[in-house]
């Protein structure tokens, strides 16, 4: 396709609205009457609530009300199901009950008249708690297994007998520690009934799914309840499903009949908004002596909550990955007493590729092979798990093109072997790969008679793009500049669209905008080629759109504007639709890449440091290439975070978190940006839609721990297979 | 946040006057950055907030007899950066430049940051047990997560960390505070300032409570001596120290003449290792006489399950920051 907007790299839209504070974020919106919430978290993780004394806070100054169990609309669960929309992150329900399930589950919340006078109030409240001994804080801290889960497992082969029989062969366990999203912008929730309808103001990567769950939470038609989300100072996944406080906020606004506003505090939004759960995972690879792959196990065991079963999927990628005959995942599910987890960036394949492609580094040491060239042999050519061929795949590509710029062929395989001054080098890689999914979605476009477009979808932009490339899609098909188009999102109200997870959004709306702006065409067709119109009598197949008018074969050429305005109308409209159809059934859709990365080591003074990343990543078309390209610039960097410092330290005593704020939680900060070159391969996937585009927000942080990690035992020899890989792990002491 | 009564003192008579009320529940406020950030919490309670930004103490002078005095309310980022200091005191320059982000340095006073208080966890946490907010109440931190705790000058009350660079170079170098109270003025070495935690962890410095720093005087310059801050820290900004080292070396024909050495982030206040720098004295200026020095700075070290690597961490601190000091001398 050529094209004169896709593909180029586009500035923001929406850039300006954020630069000149017009970006409309959930916590600056506020409705007349105002009241705000401030919940007040559990200091216990494992217990009951046996008495909250309140009577201090409900004479403090401002203080409206103070909601908990026993004083609170009653509501019901969410079925939480994928299919119906309406999943939820915690199914139980705020103030249900009084049992304490984790440290800082809401135990009330306060409304008052300001955001101050709330929390004032909150730390006001005191508890009287029967504390039961047993809180499990981690997985990390107990033997525990987990039960199996059925529904994850997966198997081909015989892969034990092939284990037993091979010459090479690995056995290792590694530990993941829990992480904390760190999105910049709290979850917030503004609530407002306005005649028997709940309007919500969310910062939401899922208007759609929060507006369902709503409706059944409180009883409602879906028509009543409205969930608004223009801008998200991002997610990664934690504002997916709605939490509880959302519904805390719509329930106290019912009760009192006037809106309230709740914005969490980064401590509650740490402990009880979502975090990546810690995981511990057992690899068996074996090998012949030429280095292919034999047999591949990996058993997985994630955290969930007591209230709410999350399964992080840890071994999905691993059967696809790799051209093995005899395969086997497993997982089981741990029940601990910290916050509920939730999708993280790249859920699960970010943590399973992580132990996948150390062991790989590992069972490469053992047969004394480049550990690219192991990766090499093993090429899967076809996806192995369901034998069916790829879309698109270039992983070749990607290893060849990031190994040359990198200069991989001047590695030293010897541990520490390269030096610089007070300094180890050590190199080390790992494959990248994030399946591409596409859901059903629909969108609405408008053609008005000023020359502008409009074009709607209820779906997000979490600070991805979206509003972006919706724009450059309608700019490319129409011909009318980027400045002329309007794009709405973020209201349930809007025909309906995805999630923003999964790397779904660019790949899932596109095509629906498309074919909504098509229908649009079509309806102004019929406008000019009927009676007084500009091409009266024309066959409206014949009629083509050029630069934001419709010609005809004569040359004759009148913009949409004019012919909407010649004929006395505001606008036309189109609706469209847009689904994955049989290509599922003909191929399997995934993107790859490779990472490529430099730590440097000075055992001196115990300094490690990435000092260099080269990736190389297929995601088929970029629809911008400079969001895209951002998009895997900054999964590297939370890579390195996870690699190396992120953990969310609950003391193991009580289960509860201590870290939880910017300066004790240590994700890296600019000092610790290495040099990054991302390249992205154009290899457009027409298989997959008509874009060619794959989706590029999570694939940038699969693989990029494993070749940090796999950096840090070439410059120290030490196989470190507990992430955070922190100083005291790798110091020679 | 909990409602407070605010004043700004437009001098520092009027700072320190009894007028301002019950001492216990009145608190100064420079750049709030320590306060405003504990009042959130509630683990500070101040009923009255006294702003002191107004008061005429943002100087950085040299004296007569050569010593730099320096105003309270002189910013760490203006100190950092003031020709007096980078030149004469390059230590303090660094101490200060590695510590917290730009935009707290632009906000944190000299004084505010003598009077910083500890990052511990549970002491930031109203539900936990800890004596230095609530005496008596115990210490999570004994055998909870102490990776971040300290080593030196520890006791079974408290193993809290002094958090300050500033203070570790200020240590080193050597210096004055002058303290402004209802009776008048008087003089306070900075070494004798801050307190061990003994049984008393809530008590952590000689300031009364209707007391004021006005400012803090570093002694003069060590002639000929180079130096270096270097802090050992998870990431590369923006961290407290796990281990620092303030290290000062003059070095004439590859003797040591004069050496100034104290620690961050292993103490339960800034630490001068006096020993250390003793047995440093007239030692070659080699490698194996700074191992020896690091081991004598540590030997008291009482590690706890997840600090014990602070040891040598502290250790690799001090010998780096000597070698770098002592090959800045300007005789070495
Ligand atoms: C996230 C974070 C990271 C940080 N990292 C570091 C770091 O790496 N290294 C480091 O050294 N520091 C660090 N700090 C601490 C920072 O240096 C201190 O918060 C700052 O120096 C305090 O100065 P201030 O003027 O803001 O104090 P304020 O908050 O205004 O006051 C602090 C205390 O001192 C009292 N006070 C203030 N001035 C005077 C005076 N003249 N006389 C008597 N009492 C006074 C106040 O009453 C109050 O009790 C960090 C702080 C934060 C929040
Ligand atoms: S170490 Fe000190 S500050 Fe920390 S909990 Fe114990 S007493 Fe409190």
């Amino acid at each position: 396709m050529d094209t004169q907007v896709i593909g180029h790299r586009t500035p923001r839209v929406d850039g300006e609205f954020k630069l000149t504070g017009r970006a409309d974020y959930t916590v600056d919106w506020q409705a007349q009457n105002m009241l705000y919430g401030y919940p007040v978290p559990a200091s216990i993780a494992h217990g009951t609530l046996e008495k909250l004394h309140l009577d201090t806070a409900r004479a403090m100054p401002g203080v409206v009300d103070i909601f908990h169990h026993g004083h609170f609309p009653k509501l019901y669960r969410s079925p939480n199901s994928p299919t119906h929309q309406d999943q939820v992150s915690e199914v139980r329900l705020p103030f249900e009950d009084e049992r304490i399930h984790y440290d800082g589950q809401y135990i009330a919340l306060v409304v008052a008249e300001s955001f101050e006078q709330a929390r004032a109030a909150a730390h006001a409240v005191h508890a009287d708690y029967r504390r039961e001994s047993g809180a499990i804080a981690s997985l990390l801290d107990t033997d525990r297994e987990g039960r199996l889960l059925a529904s994850e497992g997966a198997s081909r082969g015989d892969p034990e007998k092939a284990f037993d029989e091979a010459p090479v062969k690995i056995d290792h366990t590694y530990h993941i520690a829990a992480e904390s999203h760190m999105q910049m912008e709290v979850h917030a929730t503004l609530a407002e009934w306005r005649d028997e309808r709940l309007i919500v103001h969310e910062s939401s990567q899922g208007v759609v799914y929060q507006h369902k769950a709503m409706a059944r939470i409180f009883g409602l038609p879906d028509e009543s309840v409205e969930v608004v989300s223009h801008y998200i100072g991002s997610g990664f996944g934690n504002k997916l499903f709605m939490w509880p406080h959302a519904v805390a906020t719509a329930g106290a606004a019912q009760m009192l009949g006037r809106p309230v506003k709740t914005i969490l505090s980064r401590q509650q939004d740490m402990e009880s908004g979502g975090n990546r759960p810690a995981s511990r995972q057992r690899l068996r690879l074996a090998a012949d002596p030429d280095g292919r792959l034999v047999s591949m196990r990996h058993d997985s065991t994630t955290e969930t909550s007591f209230v709410h079963r999350y399964v992080d999927s840890l071994g999905s990628a691993t059967p696809s990955l790799y051209a093995c005959d005899n395969v086997a995942i497993s997982q089981r599910l741990l029940e601990v007493h910290h916050g509920t987890p939730c999708p993280m960036r790249a859920p699960g394949e970010t943590s399973g590729i992580h132990a996948l492609e150390t062991a790989l580094d590992e069972l490469a040491v053992e047969l004394e092979m480049d550990p690219l060239e192991l990766r090499r042999r093993n090429y899967a050519d076809q996806d192995p798990a369901s034998e069916l061929p790829w879309s698109s795949k270039h992983l070749d590509d990607c290893y060849t093109s990031a190994a040359k710029r990198f200069g991989w062929e001047r590695r030293d395989p010897a541990p520490g072997a390269m030096r610089d001054g007070d300094e180890i080098i050590g190199w080390g890689m790992a494959t990248a790969s994030w399946p591409a999914l596409r859901m059903p979605c629909a969108a609405r476009v408008e053609l008005r008679d000023d020359g502008s477009v409009m074009a709607a979808c209820g779906t997000q932009d979490i600070g991805t793009g979206t509003y972006t490339i919706v724009a450059q899609t309608v700019a490319e098909l129409s011909g009318v500049p980027l400045k002329d188009i309007e794009v709405r999102l973020g209201e349930s109200t809007l025909p309906a669209g995805p999630l923003s997870g999964g790397s779904m959004v660019t790949a899932t709306a596109l095509p629906a905008v498309a074919a909504a702006l098509r229908n649009a065409f079509d309806a102004l067709k019929e406008v000019a080629t009927g009676e007084g119109g500009a091409f009266e009598g024309s066959d409206p197949e014949s009629l083509e759109i050029e630069g934001g008018a419709l010609k005809d074969d004569q040359g004759k050429r009148v913009s949409f504007g004019e012919m909407l305005t010649q004929q006395k109308l505001g606008s036309v409209n189109g609706e469209g639709q847009a689904a994955p159809g049989d290509e599922k059934g003909q191929y399997s859709f995934r993107s790859f890449g490779a990472h490529f990365v430099e730590v440097r080591w000075d055992p001196g003074i115990s300094r490690l440091r990435v000092a260099r990343v080269v990736s190389s990543i297929d995601i088929g078309r970029a629809i911008n290439p400079s969001a895209a390209r951002n998009q895997v610039e900054g999964s590297i960097v939370m890579g390195i975070g996870m690699a190396l410092t992120e953990k969310l330290d609950y003391d193991p005593r009580d289960a509860r978190l201590i870290n939880n704020n910017y300066a004790d939680y240590i994700v890296p900060c600019h000092a610790d940006m290495p040099e990054i070159g991302v390249e992205l391969l154009d290899n457009p996937d027409y298989a997959f839609n008509e874009f060619g585009a794959r989706g590029v927000g999570e694939i940038g942080l699969t693989g990029i721990a494993a070749a940090i990690g796999n950096a840090v035992y070439h410059a120290t020899g030490k196989r470190i297979r507990d992430l955070p890989i922190t100083l005291e792990k790798v110091m020679d002491t | 946040m909990r409602n407070f009564a605010f004043s700004s003192a437009e001098n520092v008579d009027q700072a320190v006057s009894s007028e301002r009320g019950n001492a216990g529940e009145a608190s100064y406020i420079a750049g709030g950055t320590t306060l405003i950030d504990l009042v959130k919490l509630d683990v500070m309670r101040p009923v009255q907030v006294i702003d002191l930004n107004r008061l005429p103490l943002r100087e950085v002078e040299r004296l007569d007899d050569g010593r730099l005095r320096i105003g309270a309310l002189v910013s760490n980022t203006d100190l950092a950066h003031h020709p007096l200091v980078t030149q004469h005191y390059p230590l303090l320059s660094q101490a200060l430049l590695a510590g917290a982000s730009t935009q707290l340095r632009n906000m944190a006073s000299t004084g505010g940051n003598v009077m910083q208080r500890t990052r511990c966890p549970y002491f930031r946490d109203v539900a936990a047990a800890c004596n230095k907010r609530a005496p008596g109440s115990g210490c999570d931190a004994l055998e909870g997560v102490n990776r971040m705790h300290a080593l030196l000058g520890t006791s079974e009350h408290c193993i809290a960390t002094h958090p300050s660079d500033m203070c570790v170079a200020m240590t080193a170098l050597g210096a004055t505070l002058t303290l402004e109270g209802p009776n008048g003025t008087r003089e306070i070495a900075f070494g004798d300032f801050h307190r061990l935690p003994m049984d008393r962890p809530d008590l952590e410095h000689e300031l009364e409570p209707d007391e004021l720093i006005t400012h803090v005087t570093l002694d003069t310059p060590v002639v000929g001596g180079g130096s270096h801050y270097l802090k050992l820290r998870d990431r590369a900004s923006y961290e407290f120290a796990l281990a620092s080292a303030a290290a000062m070396v003059a070095v004439e024909d590859g003797v040591i003449r004069e050496a100034r050495l104290a620690l961050g982030g292993v103490a339960t206040k800034p630490w001068r290792a006096v020993e250390a720098e003793q047995a440093l004295a007239g030692k070659p200026a080699r490698t194996e006489s700074f191992e020896k020095a690091a081991e004598i700075a540590l030997s008291d070290a009482v590690p706890r399950e997840h600090n014990a690597f602070k040891v040598p961490l502290a250790r690799q601190a001090i010998v780096r920051a000597l070698e770098k000091a002592s090959a800045a001398s300007k005789h070495h």
